[in-house]
């Protein structure tokens, strides 16, 4: 209990963490006063060794992770929670998703899903000039920077043409502001060269959009589905109850003998693990916190748990292949090597497999399954590469770095993200992008986003921060080092954390005083 | 399937900066200009085998082979390119000869991805018969002849070259160094009168996608002469498309880097020059 208190006045007393910082973490450090699901011994040694990884989302998880409302639906029945009707002009429409958003709970308290915006928004267009539709669309955008100040917040846009995508990609260009996050749904046949174009030339200016590969998503999820947060792909109307890892690279350093011994009898108890760790966590959200049964957007059929599962993510899969050869006696590298890149995909293929036959409690949305997600990094993360990234620094060159990642591609519903660089000839090319984009998506990539070498805005691993609000944060963090130290915090991405005010990126500091 | 061979120095699998869109690069080896302000030396000559390379490669990538050639063993070499700096013909070691089938493979692989492919150099129109079979191969393959195919020339070649490659090539890009002839002779060894025709023959072609200029300061850049170039240019087709390349010391030979880059004022003004003159489609770099 002293201990306790002290880590509480720590946070209330904090000079360094704006108001909503303290009042999340005190929440947050809150719930650790209740117990956490019963897990097994083995599991809770996993999870103690960070073998698995729970997120962080405390004891008693009392919100779905990822929440994607159906924003259609709710403008067009209007909300009796809310006291809203529908929306009749492009005005009421901007006005009913700005109160909407304030009534989205995650585990950032931001909503991570703002919504289709072209598709919500078209109906009301008619009749409005395009130098209007602009300005009304400048200043929502403006509003959502400056009121839902987290670099996870997201909006999707295509994969068909339209005034409002094209106006607020002029708009993005124009403001080159961190939120919100953008997808680019792109489908062969559905989405013009010109969009696309269009889209690159904004990533040239503020690193957004993120692109993917609807076909290939409409496969997995439906029409319905969206990228959301870190490139998460999840179901509208649905979305992810939880968020557990497995660190590839941990088990591999629990395990003795070949690849075969690793797939065959090493793995598949680390999977069961941290299967165990959801369906623990799934179970103690729906049916001990009751969400679906006491939140409005479940009341309102703005989401359906069975649209819902939950996210199985794995990282550190380069150092889990390249230890793995050096067990076989092989020097081969992940991203340089066939036979390197030959064990990964037989690594993820069978975790595909091992969670595929997995079955997990009220995940109607994955089949019943968890959904295979490969992006999240998180800042507590060491010496491990996120995802099944080829470690930064390492890439090959494009076309190679591609065709490695590909393969991978195809297993990951809910989402996987390699960043590409492109240097800085591109800007007078733009459609040398758009045809890497195209490429890629033809190749089996799921996901795909780029930077730009010069860039302002770079990506971390699924947000954006600006470079030079990183040269402030170094010149802070020499100042302040001490405050850094106190606080235990011991990596650069912390100082961001701390030095950014305005606009966090809540996710990837999970833990509530740190 | 062609065996036909070229003398290739170098391919890359994408390039923004060879033409439109994403494109596969080849760069023959082997030049009819010696340019002050080369950016590549080294492809200008073909190895003459003198062996001086071998004697400051510190990897033994480079040997004399049985045949008396100089011959480079990838798989050893570190990819410093001493043997570059070393050699003072003009060459490198490293090019080799390589059938159009060979090249197909990797285009294939990279296919999905481009726009086209661009033959470059060195001087592609000094190696016809490879890039005709080349292009050939790539019209007459289903996989690849939505494929575009390209040339990056310095224009020295006569109409017969490139009637034999016009029907298989969807475009030229040539570099224009100086209209006057005597400045074109002092920075590329040559009259310019062949540039020129080339010019003028691959626009009523309709094969000209591109002429570049190298904009050097003090050397040829004078207003006077880029209005008259610009309206030569613009005689021929008054929505050209130009690209003006300022002059940059990277990759060229010591006595050139006396040579004065331009100012972003320079690139700007030289723009100006051309814009005032027609609706060409500039970009400048």
């Amino acid at each position: 209990m002293q201990e306790f208190r002290s880590r509480a006045e720590a946070l209330v007393r904090d000079g360094a963490l704006g108001y909503d910082q303290k009042l999340r973490r005190l929440a947050a450090l809150a719930t650790e006063a209740i117990e956490y699901p019963v897990l097994s011994d083995a599991c809770r040694e996993a999870l103690d060794k960070r073998v698995i990884c729970d997120m962080y989302e405390g004891n008693a998880p009392y919100t779905a992770r990822y929440i994607l409302p159906d924003y259609a639906k709710a403008m067009a029945q209007g909300s009796a929670h809310l006291e809203m009707e529908p929306p009749t002009t492009l005005d009421d429409a901007l006005a009913f998703l700005q109160v909407m958003y304030a009534h989205v709970p995650s585990v950032t308290t931001y909503p991570v899903y703002l919504g289709d915006l072209d598709r919500l928004l078209e109906p009301f267009v008619n009749g409005i000039s395009d130098h209007d539709l602009d300005e009304k669309l400048r200043r929502f955008w403006i509003g959502l920077d400056r009121m839902v100040p987290d670099a996870f917040a997201h909006t999707d846009l295509g994969p068909t043409d339209g005034r409002v995508v094209r106006s607020l990609l002029r708009v993005e260009r124009s403001l080159r502001q961190v939120v919100p996050n953008i997808t680019l749904r792109v489908d062969p046949t559905l989405t013009p060269d010109d969009l696309v174009y269009d889209a690159v030339n904004t990533v040239f200016q503020t690193g957004k959009p993120h692109f993917v590969n609807h076909p290939m998503m409409v496969v997995d999820h439906g029409e319905a589905y969206a990228a959301v947060s870190c490139y998460n792909s999840l179901k509208i109307g649905g979305g992810a109850h939880t968020l557990v890892r497995l660190n590839l690279k941990e088990v591999v350093l629990r395990h003795t003998g070949g690849v075969d011994a690793f797939l065959a009898d090493t793995l598949p108890g680390f999977v069961e693990l941290t299967a165990e760790l959801a369906e623990a966590r799934i179970r103690s959200l729906v049916e001990q916190q009751r969400f679906f049964d006491t939140h409005w957007l479940a009341a309102e059929g703005l989401i359906s748990i069975d649209r819902f599962s939950a996210m199985f993510g794995v990282f550190g899969l380069a150092e889990a292949v390249n230890l793995l050869m050096a067990y076989e006696g092989e020097s081969g590298r992940y991203g340089h090597d066939a036979a390197a890149d030959a064990v990964s995909y037989r690594i993820i293929e069978r975790v595909a497999e091992l969670v595929a036959a997995r079955p997990m409690p009220y995940c109607e949305g994955g089949g019943g399954h968890c959904y295979l997600h490969s992006q999240s990094g998180i800042d507590l993360d060491r010496d491990v590469t996120a995802g099944t990234r080829v470690p930064v620094g390492e890439e090959p060159g494009m076309l190679d770095h591609i065709l490695t990642c590909a393969p991978h591609h195809r297993l990951f519903q809910a989402g996987i993200s390699d960043v590409f660089h492109v240097d800085d000839t591109a800007l007078a090319n733009p459609q040398a992008v758009v045809d890497i984009i195209r490429g890629a998506f033809r190749s089996g990539m799921r996901d795909f986003t780029f930077n730009l070498d010069s860039n302002e805005f770079i990506r971390i691993t699924g947000y954006l921060v600006r470079k030079s609000d990183l040269i402030d944060i170094d010149t802070k963090g020499a100042l302040h080092s001490s405050d850094y130290l106190a606080a235990g915090s011991e990596n650069a991405y912390h100082l961001t954390q701390r030095a950014v005010k305005r606009i966090g990126c809540h996710e990837l500091s999970p833990r509530p005083d740190h | 399937m062609s065996s036909a061979r070229g003398l290739i120095t170098d391919t890359i699998a994408f390039s923004s900066v060879d033409g439109p869109g994403n494109r596969f690069v080849v760069f023959l080896q082997g030049c009819n200009f010696d340019c002050i302000a080369c950016h590549n030396p080294y492809t200008i000559n073909v190895c003459n085998d003198c062996g001086e390379c071998l004697t400051t490669c510190s990897t033994g990538a480079l040997t004399f082979g049985a045949d008396g050639h100089v011959a480079w063993n990838e798989a050893v070499c570190d990819g410093t390119d001493t043997c570059i700096a070393t050699c003072s013909w003009d060459a490198t070691p490293k090019a080799r000869p390589r059938q159009v089938d060979e090249l197909l493979a990797d285009i294939r692989r990279a296919a999905p991805f481009l726009s086209g492919i661009t033959v470059s150099g060195g001087e592609a129109t000094q190696q016809v018969a490879f890039v005709h079979a080349l292009f050939s191969a790539i019209k007459a393959d289903p996989a690849l002849h939505h494929l575009t195919c390209f040339i990056d020339s310095n224009g020295e070649a006569p109409r017969e070259v490139w009637s034999r490659l016009a029907p298989v090539m969807d475009g030229a890009m040539i570099d224009l160094k100086c209209l006057d002839p005597e400045i074109h002779r002092v920075m590329t060894g040559k009259p310019n009168d062949q540039v020129l025709e080339s010019i003028r023959f691959l626009d009523a072609l309709g094969k000209l996608y591109e002429v570049r200029l190298l904009l050097i300061p003090g050397l040829n850049d004078d207003p006077e002469l880029l209005r008259g170039t610009a309206d030569w240019l613009a005689d021929l087709d008054p929505m050209m498309r130009l690209k003006l390349i300022g002059f940059r010391p990277h990759g060229v030979r010591p006595h050139d880097r006396e040579l004065v880059q331009p100012t972003a004022e320079h690139m700007s003004r030289y723009r100006d020059v051309f814009a005032n003159r027609s609706q060409f489609s500039i970009c400048s770099v």
